[in-house]
């Protein structure tokens, strides 16, 4: 990595950390704070499915284990909730691996692989939500008791800058995996898996390391997720709306880009939060604007947000337009 | 604790859950059969098409089973329309698109049910909602028996369409060969959008099948797509007689997990079947090597 790819993660990381000094509402910043945590967990999403191409329809499997994780070691263990951070996103890495393993060993690709995701984020669910130790259906709440060492903060902008700090992290972490060469054969796996394995690529193993560190990244939103609310159920945690919510901000923004994921999240809730605003009594309104954006982005911005400025770019230099250049075709 | 007598009932009962799993079944394994493609948006095109059966019940007394002929061909223009002038247009073509536009197509229907119909459940009732026949020692529901049956002539009657007829010769033409059924003059768009059609009009006939036992909110068809995708895998991909078969294994599955396991665990049984299918033989029972 260069300074160049350093400097706009730094810039871009200060400006947000500046904010909580400029906007001081709360549900300005729980709005921020719950954006933030979506974002983390699409980046987490990215690593797989924009690097690698594997779509999963199930990244809930992930979220809901981190959330959960961190939520049980606490009450039913007594486990530091620093310590439950770092132990739900090592479970969430080893139930990528795991779900990774049982799957790619099969081969699944594409459709069938998102299938699989989906079905293991459901078995997940409906074990949560019946189990005892999960709390059941009543879910786990988590003990109210405001202290840094609980990872509990009486100031919503310190929680912000927390979560902000891991986002800046793996913002480097995308980046650093882009220019390295597990990234390089990650893309060649998604662009032609039977190419990449021509070449000596070890797919297999490389799509494994892609999972383990996306399944531990959103386990870690999720964590943060449960941390933030002090609450979470089985429908929260395991529930499918999550699952594509982690996986629209990355396609809205840009798929397969380090910044991608990000953007996504701020446009499309930052969307959902304006249509809201003008229509606040319809149910629903800020879903039907998700998903319109969602058809419309696949028809007209491949690449997404990202795809679309780069292609705005080139043409106000005068380059001849070319497609984007870090579009992933996945799903085959 | 369990005399052979519930055992059968509940084997029976799910045998009738799982001719409507079928149906629902059918139209998603025709889909992807021929565009190779995983519609998500079925759950939602399904709720739409429940709704419009207790539209047809509250606002203009029709009977649910009545209901069905008039669904039948709207489901399909419907279906037609959103083939031909959204997903089709707006995928480009490549399969990972059509994945996420049929997605964001369910968003946007299901909320926008929830916008007009709110999460309120909505039921009807019929004179025969809850009438039994007698057969032997056993007492079966009316209606579900009435699913089972038309669950099998539909099954029957689209298998004729598909093997006796030319617009079935060109489908599955398409579904073979995409390119050289294009090279021979089929129009392959138009074929694209019929059998979507097709798909949607089989949501028809299971709406209109479901709604005299069964309930209606906008977030119900959910839970019957995951079943479905089960059902279709189970089956094989693209497999209509699959299908068929698929879905009444995985209704007598899940009626006898409930049973067992109890209403919170029952559906597990399915996902876990699904999963083991999928690990262990994706093209499923029936499908061809892929």
């Amino acid at each position: 990595m260069t300074a160049r790819d350093l400097i706009p993660i730094a810039v871009l990381t200060i400006l947000a950390a500046l904010l909580p000094l400029v906007v001081t509402s709360s549900p300005v910043l729980n709005f921020l704070v719950f954006m933030l945590i979506v974002a983390l967990g699409a980046q987490g999403w990215n690593i797989l499915g924009g690097f690698g191409g594997q779509f999963s329809f199930g990244h809930a499997a992930f979220f809901g284990t981190g959330a959960y994780a961190t939520a049980i070691l606490q009450l039913h263990y007594g486990v530091n909730a620093w310590a439950g951070l770092v132990l739900a996103t090592v479970a969430g890495g080893v139930v990528g691996w795991v779900i990774g393993f049982l799957s790619f060993r099969s081969g699944l690709r594409g459709s069938y692989f998102a299938l699989v995701t989906l079905a293991f984020a459901e078995v997940f669910r409906i074990l949560a939500n019946a189990a005892s130790f999960t709390g059941g259906a009543a879910g786990l709440l988590i003990k109210l008791d405001v202290r840094a060492a609980n990872l509990q903060f009486d100031d919503r902008a310190v929680f912000y800058w927390l979560v902000l700090a891991f986002v800046a992290a793996v913002l480097l972490l995308t980046r650093w995996i882009q220019r390295s060469r597990f990234g390089a054969q990650l893309v060649a796996v998604r662009e032609n898996e039977d190419a990449a394995k021509a070449l000596g690529v070890d797919s297999l193993k490389v799509k494994l390391r892609a999972i383990a560190l996306s399944g531990a990244v959103t386990a870690l939103s999720g964590c943060l997720y449960a941390q933030y609310f002090l609450y979470i159920d089985a429908n929260i945690a395991y529930g499918s709306w999550i699952s594509v919510e982690l996986l629209l901000a990355p396609i809205i923004g840009g798929v397969g880009t380090v910044f991608g994921p990000v953007v996504g999240a701020l446009t499309l809730h930052g969307l959902g939060e304006i249509a809201k605003q003008f229509a606040g009594r319809i149910p629903g309104i800020d879903l039907i604007v998700f998903g319109g954006v969602l058809v419309l982005a696949v028809a007209f911005a491949r690449g997404g947000i990202l795809g679309l400025l780069e292609r705005l770019r080139d043409r106000g230099r005068g380059m001849v337009t070319r497609g984007p250049k870090e579009v992933s075709h996945a799903g085959r | 604790m369990y005399s052979p007598q519930i055992i059968l009932e509940a084997s029976l009962n799910g045998l009738m859950t799982g001719a409507v799993y079928a149906l629902i079944a059918l139209g998603l394994t025709l889909i992807y059969g021929v565009l190779h493609i995983i519609n998500f948006a079925h759950g939602a095109l399904l709720t739409c098409a429940m709704f419009a059966v207790w539209i047809a019940w509250a606002v203009l007394g029709m009977d649910p089973y009545l209901a069905i002929l008039p669904l039948v061909p709207l489901m399909f223009a419907l279906g037609y329309g959103l083939q031909r002038f959204v997903i089709g247009p707006a995928s480009h073509g490549d399969d990972g698109n059509i994945l996420l536009v049929t997605l964001g197509l369910s968003i946007v229907l299901e909320n926008v049910l929830l916008a007009l119909f709110q999460s309120d459940t909505r039921t009807l009732d019929t004179d025969y909602s809850f009438q039994v026949v007698a057969l032997g020692p056993l007492l079966l529901s009316y209606p579900r028996l009435i699913g089972l049956g038309v669950a099998v002539v539909v099954t029957g009657l689209l298998w004729l369409l598909l093997n006796r007829t030319d617009t079935g010769k060109a489908i599955r033409a398409v579904a073979k060969e995409k390119l050289g059924a294009n090279l021979v003059g089929i129009d392959v768009p138009h074929v694209y959008a019929v059998t979507f059609g097709l798909g949607c009009a089989c949501l028809a006939v299971a709406a209109g099948l479901l709604m005299p036992t069964f309930y209606v909110n906008p977030r119900i068809g959910g839970a019957f797509v995951l079943v479905a995708f089960t059902v279709v895998v189970l089956g094989g991909m693209g497999s209509i007689p699959g299908a068929l078969l698929g879905g009444l294994f995985i209704g007598v599955v899940e009626s006898l997990c409930g049973l067992f396991l109890g209403d919170s665990l029952g559906q597990i049984g399915i996902f876990l079947i699904f999963i083991a299918v999928l690990l262990v033989r994706p093209t499923g029972l029936f499908g061809a090597k892929a």
